[in-house]
């Protein structure tokens, strides 16, 4: 299958590849997927005291599609509110990165690990924690 | 200068060797004749170079010409063999045993049969990849009429112990069948010496070309029969109608007789070439070699890289053409079937490369492949939070994920 050259973008140049101290009350992590199943995403965002995230780390096991779709999350929650960010749909994903239909999972991989990221935030800081849906793929 | 990418899929297919082609072109022009048309010199001349090509591929694995029958590859020879076995001999008994690391020509040709009344025993191996002799024994059954068993397996390579499968077959009275596509050409065969009744070879994994392939069928002690599972003018002895592809079994017979030529000194050369490169692949942290590494075929290697996935591992290999056993697809997140076989996770079966070297792999492509997979390992691992937390000295077992 031939890769989009969005994809071989994020995935050659990886965007905010990285760790941060998950201890802190600040900062939300989510780690979703499993190693069985051939992806795991872990995704984590820096939120200010105004709630805006003002930074966003991933590290991703997984294919091209799947680095490339936790690589553009972290571009994109940069800069939003906790409430914003929650708008990112796996279908904007899908879209920018022109990913094929056997790949879709990898950008709902990707919303999942934003939304369990922003909850680990809330539940930290004490904020009412909004249902997660339910994903299938 | 390398050509990238560099080839190293040679389980999969391999390039038709240069000096095939030369023999095969004239039977597309001037030599065209029908090998089944006996009144005129055209059909001689085509029957000519069936018959010479035949004398070519039964000298590779010890049989006599008037065994071989020429498909139109492996795929059918499995159809063929098993369907086939099992329509001549259900009468005497209704048992086929198998293995679940065979080809999916010969599990999906079982699976066929089953629901023809066939009763198919698929027994696991071993975590080397090899069957173990007493549990294939245990599952004979005075109603085993055959034993088909790979010679050796596409994805890790492994080469059975056929002699001793074959005699457990033969001291039940069953037939032996092996698909020996991987083997033949590779490393010596001998359906004598090896007790087979049947085996199926393909042109294309040996240099020569696609779309031909040849069933070879034993004639005496004891003398095979397969139903045709192809009507039409008898050819081939009645097992495979169809006129024949004389291009391509001319093609096969060159690969076959430049396999007889160069197979020795070549599985020597691929040996050393395919240790170095596994020795310094397994340099790195946490790589597994899968399969027995004492009965191999010589130019394959199959190594997990733990905590990289496979397919995001081969985008990082792009400079070479490798293949995986990771299948990162919504139609199939199932990683290989082989490998599970042999009980390994899931994740280290979505951790794997397969490498197959073959007849045109340079040195220089060699230590090429060397660097750029090291590379790519350390790339991903960077990336990887399953490494990070491995380094951490996190036990990923203990993590509840969500399967999805």
């Amino acid at each position: 299958m031939a890769y989009s050259d969005k994809v071989i973008d994020h995935y050659s140049n990886p965007r905010n590849v990285g760790t941060l101290d998950k201890s802190k009350k600040s900062v939300g992590t989510g780690l979703v997927g499993a190693p069985e199943c051939g992806d795991v995403m872990r995704l984590q965002i820096e939120v200010d005291e105004n709630h805006v995230i003002t930074d966003a780390k991933f590290k991703t096991f997984g294919c091209g599609s799947a680095i490339a779709s936790s690589s553009l999350a972290t571009e994109w929650l940069k800069g939003k509110s906790i409430d914003n960010a929650l708008e990112i749909d796996n279908m904007d994903i899908v879209e920018e990165l022109a990913l094929p239909p056997v790949k879709i999972h990898c950008s709902v991989l990707a919303e999942d690990a934003i939304k369990s990221a922003i909850n680990d935030y809330r539940a930290k800081n004490g904020l009412p924690l909004f249902e997660l849906e339910k994903s299938h793929h | 200068m390398i050509k990238t990418p560099i080839y190293l899929d040679n389980n999969a297919t391999t390039q038709m060797d240069p000096r095939v082609l030369e023999a095969m072109l004239p039977y597309f022009t001037e030599k065209f004749g029908n090998a089944a048309s006996r009144n005129h010199p055209y059909g001689w001349v085509a029957e000519e170079g069936v018959d010479y090509a035949r004398e070519q591929v039964a000298k590779l694995i010890g049989a006599n010409e008037k065994e071989i029958i020429f498909t139109s590859g492996a795929t059918e020879s499995d159809n063929l063999a098993i369907k086939g076995v099992y329509e001549m001999y259900k009468d005497k008994g209704n048992h086929i045993i198998t293995l679940t690391t065979e080809h999916k020509a010969v599990l999906d040709a079982c699976k066929h049969i089953e629901k023809l009344g066939a009763n198919v025993t698929y027994l696991d191996v071993e975590s080397d990849g090899l069957v173990d002799l007493k549990k294939l024994e245990a599952a004979m059954t005075p109603e085993t009429i055959l034993v088909a068993i790979m010679y050796a397996n596409n994805e890790i390579g492994v080469i059975q112990p056929v002699k001793q499968i074959s005699a457990i077959a033969h001291k039940f009275g069953a037939l032996f069948f092996t698909d020996a596509v991987q083997a033949v050409g590779k490393i010596p065969v001998n359906v004598i010496e090896d007790g087979i009744d049947l085996l199926a070879l393909s042109g294309h994994k040996m240099y020569g070309p696609k779309g031909v392939g040849a069933l070879y069928v034993r004639r005496k002690n004891p003398r095979v029969k397969v139903t045709s599972q192809m009507d039409g003018g008898g050819h081939e002895r009645g097992m495979r109608s169809g006129t024949l592809n004389v291009p391509g079994i001319v093609g096969l017979g060159k690969a076959c007789e430049l396999c007889i030529d160069e197979m020795e000194t070549e599985a020597k050369r691929l040996s050393v070439l395919r240790d170095k490169l596994e020795n310094s692949l397994n340099e790195l942290e946490e790589s597994y070699v899968n399969g027995n590494i004492n009965h191999r075929l010589p130019h394959t290697a199959n190594i997990s890289f733990k905590y990289v996935e496979g397919e995001g591992l081969m985008m990082a290999m792009k400079d070479m053409a490798v293949s995986s056993g990771s299948a990162c697809t919504s139609a199939s997140l199932e990683p290989s079937y082989v490998l599970k076989s042999l009980g390994l996770s899931d994740d280290l079966a979505h951790s794997s490369i397969r490498f197959g070297l073959g007849r045109f792999t340079t040195e220089e492509e060699v230590d090429f492949a060397i660097e750029n997979t090291k590379k790519a390992v350390l790339h991903l691992r960077e990336l990887s939070p399953l490494w990070e937390m491995f380094k951490e000295g996190i036990d990923l077992d203990s993590i509840a994920w969500a399967a999805h």
